[in-house]
């Protein structure tokens, strides 16, 4: 199971986690490139079903990068993600998937390497669980 | 010979392979002890068991297994009726344990007239279980010692449990079926609605012993004679899942003034000649609708007299 | 409304493990607003399904569409042209909708996709409370414009039963007592007097223990 190289998902606040993002580019920590970003301006605009949509369509992991609970521009963006994360989680386990391959995780905006880290954590997750199987 | 389910007097004569004669018995409407003990005592010899109707056509009456137990104080045996239209769960099975420690052993699963037909009508209904699941209930009760809720029961209430049958109810295929159903959830017996289509009671009977049911329970016919042609009119149209022949009315009109309720007690009579010859009857349940003294002459008439004593 | 809520992914997989052509259906009357089975609920469900399939390596094709209603024939029609194309079909309406689907299309196998729970509102967001049991003669003036019928545990008319206590239910601290909140509003509105009448028993005869219900308006009746 070396070989296998997790497609995921991470859909990222514009304010933070993108931030994040530009900040680990200029410190030239790699991102892996097996993850596909998808910059959002609120993660609490982010659906169930947008949650879902990459399983359906193949991916082996998702997560959710947004703001601490105090730094949202919107409030309430990033408990509002959290929450429709742990309804996917559910859904998942209702499908007998693992939930772990679901996450949601807080983060400043000048945070470059914890953004990075996030990642590979994310990676070696779904690594460890390993592709989601498909009979 | 297997142990015996209860014990009863019905039982017994069944298992003995007798032709069952069981009556029936409505309460008072109040406390008239009296009166309930005159219509016992002209069953009293004449029948296996007395069916007392539990609250009949929703109607209110003195509790069936209190005149149950009246009737059983004065030599008669009592098949107490239950209907699930009145209780929950939790009163259906105290009543179950109260009335098998009281000294009742035949008890009568049913799911009773709706509360619209009654004296009540604006009352609330229960169905908190159905017929079929007070069948199993009793069964369960009985034979594993366990409640609804699997919780052990101190000292098993062992009834001889009976189930009702209306082959003439619709969808007609599916009776049978249904019948079959009661029985594996736990009938001992089934007595069945009046019966006067013989026509349509042959075919079900034909159905219900090729499926060998008669062999898992002692089915009893239900005979009711008609005292009036008024009766059978009302019979024919009023009562729910009742199948009244226009040639039996045509029958007891013929018969003339004052003739009708002979010729009515004359049907009866060739229906139970029938019904002992017929594949897979056990014997008849005669409901003989307020008109308890008629029964004594109708069970000698019948042929079905002395009762065994087993 | 009617209020319902989703039923276990685990009991719809079991339901329709046999098919491979499923076709949800989703209401956008009461189950859209209380989101259990709008237009959004049904592409979560489809997409659920389409999931699992995949996961079990089934080739199992889920469509999804959202009637008007589904309690009214007329909608329902908008289904004959694409039904046909599903083995199965899972409605998520209240419980009126997989019937009316399953009489309107016979021969289609028709599955619940939700619990019906009771008629009541929103309390909060999120939240949702029953406030109606439907007993149809309406005597709520009589409370306060508080039913007892739907909110009372044990439906009681004449006054709270002895397992009040502090303003709750004795079945549960999450259960207000009704009667609490009756007793004070009527004591605001000076009209204690009225609740020290005697209520007798009421007619069920209109309330579900009369039967299936039917209403007939002939001035509508084509």
């Amino acid at each position: 199971m070396d070989d296998f190289k997790p497609q995921i998902v991470a859909f990222c606040c514009s304010n933070c986690a993108s931030s994040a993002a530009k900040v680990s580019h200029g410190m030239k920590k790699a991102l892996p490139d097996n993850i596909k970003l998808i910059q959002v301006p609120c993660t609490g605009r982010i659906e169930t079903l947008h949650l879902l949509k990459p399983f359906e369509e193949g991916a082996d992991g998702v997560y959710v990068a947004g703001c601490q609970e105090d730094s949202c521009q919107y409030i309430s963006g990033i408990t509002k993600a959290a929450k429709r994360v742990k309804q996917v989680k559910d859904i998942l386990e209702g499908l007998g998937i693992e939930p772990e391959r679901i996450d949601v995780f807080q983060m400043s905006a000048g945070k470059g390497q914890e953004f990075v880290e996030v990642a590979n954590r994310m990676v070696d997750t779904v690594k460890g669980l390993g592709p989601v199987p498909t009979a | 010979m297997s142990e015996l389910k209860a014990g009863s007097n019905l039982e017994k004569v069944l298992r003995a392979g007798h032709f069952a004669f069981t009556g029936e018995c409505g309460p008072p409407q109040g406390a008239n002890v009296e009166h309930l003990i005159e219509k016992g005592n002209h069953l009293k010899g004449v029948v296996d068991a007395v069916n007392v109707t539990d609250n009949q056509t929703a109607v209110v009456r003195m509790s069936s297994w209190a005149a149950s137990l009246i009737l059983l104080e004065h030599g008669i045996e009592p098949n107490f009726q239950m209907v699930c239209r009145d209780r929950n769960r939790l009163a259906i099975q105290s009543d179950i344990l109260g009335a098998y420690s009281m000294g009742l052993r035949n008890m009568l699963c049913l799911s009773g007239d709706h509360q619209s037909f009654g004296n009540h009508p604006e009352s609330k209904n229960v169905y908190d279980i159905d017929s079929m699941q007070l069948i199993h209930t009793v069964k369960t009760m009985r034979d594993e010692g366990k409640f609804l809720n699997g919780s052990d029961v101190d000292v098993a209430p062992k009834f001889f449990i009976g189930a009702a049958s209306n082959p003439f109810a619709e969808p007609f295929d599916f009776r049978v079926y249904r019948l079959a159903k009661k029985i594996d959830a736990g009938a001992d017996f089934v007595q069945t609605q009046c019966i006067y289509n013989m026509d349509k009671f042959r075919e079900f009977m034909k159905r219900a012993v090729d499926m060998g049911l008669h062999e898992k329970c002692y089915i009893l016919a239900g005979v009711t004679p008609m005292k009036s042609v008024g009766m059978a009119l009302y019979m024919s149209k009023q009562v729910p899942g009742m199948d009244v022949p226009e040639s039996l009315i045509k029958r007891l009109r013929g018969a003339g003034k004052g003739k009708v309720a002979e010729e009515g007690i004359k049907f009866a009579l060739e229906q139970i000649e029938e019904f002992k010859e017929m594949e897979g009857v056990a014997g008849v349940h005669l409901m003989a609708i307020e008109w308890e003294h008629k029964v004594p002459e109708i069970a000698e008439r019948a042929g079905v007299l002395p009762r065994p004593v087993v | 409304m009617i209020v319902a809520e989703s039923k276990p992914i685990k009991e719809l997989l079991e339901m329709v493990k046999d098919f491979k052509k499923i076709l949800v259906v989703g209401c956008k009357g009461c189950v859209t607003v209380c989101n259990v089975g709008g237009a959004k609920e049904v592409g979560i469900l489809a997409s659920s399904l389409r999931i699992h399939g995949r996961k079990e390596g089934r080739d199992v094709v889920v469509g999804e569409h959202t009637l008007e209603r589904q309690c009214d024939p007329e909608y329902i029609d908008e289904l004959e042209e694409i039904v046909g194309d599903y083995d199965a079909v899972i409605s998520i309406a209240c419980g009126v909708g997989p019937q009316f689907l399953s009489e309107r299309y016979p021969e289609k196998k028709v599955f619940p996709g939700v619990n019906t729970k009771f008629m009541g509102g929103a309390v909060e967001h999120g939240v949702w409370a029953e406030r109606c049991a439907g007993c149809g003669t309406c005597a709520i003036h009589l409370f306060g414009g508080l039913c007892p019928i739907a909110r009372c545990s044990k439906s009681l008319l004449n006054g709270p039963c002895g397992g009040s206590s502090h303003g709750k239910c004795e079945i549960s601290k999450d259960v207000d007592c009704i009667w609490d909140m009756i007793v004070n509003k009527m004591t605001e509105q000076g009209r204690l007097s009225e609740l020290l009448e005697f209520r007798p028993p009421k007619s069920w005869t209109t309330a579900r223990d009369g039967g299936p219900r039917k209403m007939i308006r002939e001035e509508l009746v084509k």
